[in-house]
């Protein structure tokens, strides 16, 4: 066991490259955008004055999603700046990327309980479905709200 | 066809996976959770009307804010942990320390954001 935390590096290039791999690596890629599209928009909120007109949860509760409906109900005095369309672009970018980053993990989770081939591909034609539909609804209620 | 397991479900539950399984279970209930909490968030805004009424005034409730919140920064900070040391993947021999410090970060931060839930539910 003392060599069980020794690290193993495969070059690249002797890494097996399939999709199921490309989707990993999405999952990491994915990630780190989230985090820089979260953190932009709570810059975003800072410079819109956020600092003293919401509190730190606001902030979250915005940062996580860049809605103009997500500060209706705080302390800011002028929506107009919250609700343009740069908002509404990294709005959508966000759910872009979240979506499939959600939905990948959905189908990560079933494939731990679902094994049969026939199982595994009514799961990712769902997903696919369910990704689709989602992504449509969610830019609709971002450019509508 | 369907699942074999070699344990029984008393032996999983006994499974001393310490930290690193705590943060498995946390990731993927967490992950879970904000799936579905998503989904009907979004439905619920499209929809609109008494259905989003009745979503929105759960979802705004502190008690709820305080799951949703935990659930989301865990995920969110670690998530932060498995893509560092995915990315740079000689760090797992330090993964346990990694474990340590996401704690260090998560506790105050989600400490913080309970604290101004809960003064702001209390109507302070």
């Amino acid at each position: 066991m003392a060599t069980s935390t020794k690290s193993r590096t495969v070059p690249i290039t002797k890494r097996g490259l399939n999709f199921e791999m490309m989707m990993w690596l999405f999952t990491r890629l994915s990630a780190l955008a989230m985090y820089a599209l979260i953190l932009f928009a709570i810059i975003g909120a800072l410079i819109m004055g956020a600092r003293t007109q919401m509190n730190l949860a606001d902030v979250m509760r915005w940062g996580f999603m860049p809605n103009v409906r997500h500060v209706q109900n705080t302390n800011v005095p002028d929506l107009a700046p919250w609700s343009t369309p740069f908002w509404k672009v990294v709005a959508s970018l966000l759910l872009l990327v979240a979506t499939a980053h959600g939905v990948h993990g959905l189908v990560v989770i079933c494939d731990d309980y679902i094994v049969s081939s026939r199982g595994r591909w009514t799961v990712r034609n769902i997903s696919i479905v369910f990704m689709t539909a989602m992504i449509l609804i969610g830019v609709y209620v971002i450019w509508t709200s | 066809m369907g699942l074999k397991r070699n344990v029984s479900l008393a032996t999983a539950l006994r499974y001393k996976g310490q930290g690193p399984m705590l943060t498995f279970v946390l990731h993927r209930i967490g992950g879970l959770g904000m799936a579905i909490f998503i989904t009907i968030h979004i439905l619920s805004s499209f929809a609109g009307g008494k259905v989003g009424i009745y979503t929105n005034s759960i979802y705004e409730n502190w008690i709820f804010q305080i799951f949703i919140f935990f659930f989301v920064l865990f995920h969110a900070i670690n998530g932060l942990r498995i893509t560092i040391v995915d990315l740079f993947p000689k760090l797992i021999e330090n993964q346990r320390e990694a474990i340590w410090i996401e704690w260090a970060v998560f506790i105050p931060v989600y400490g913080m954001a309970v604290f101004v839930i809960i003064r702001t539910g209390l109507g302070g």
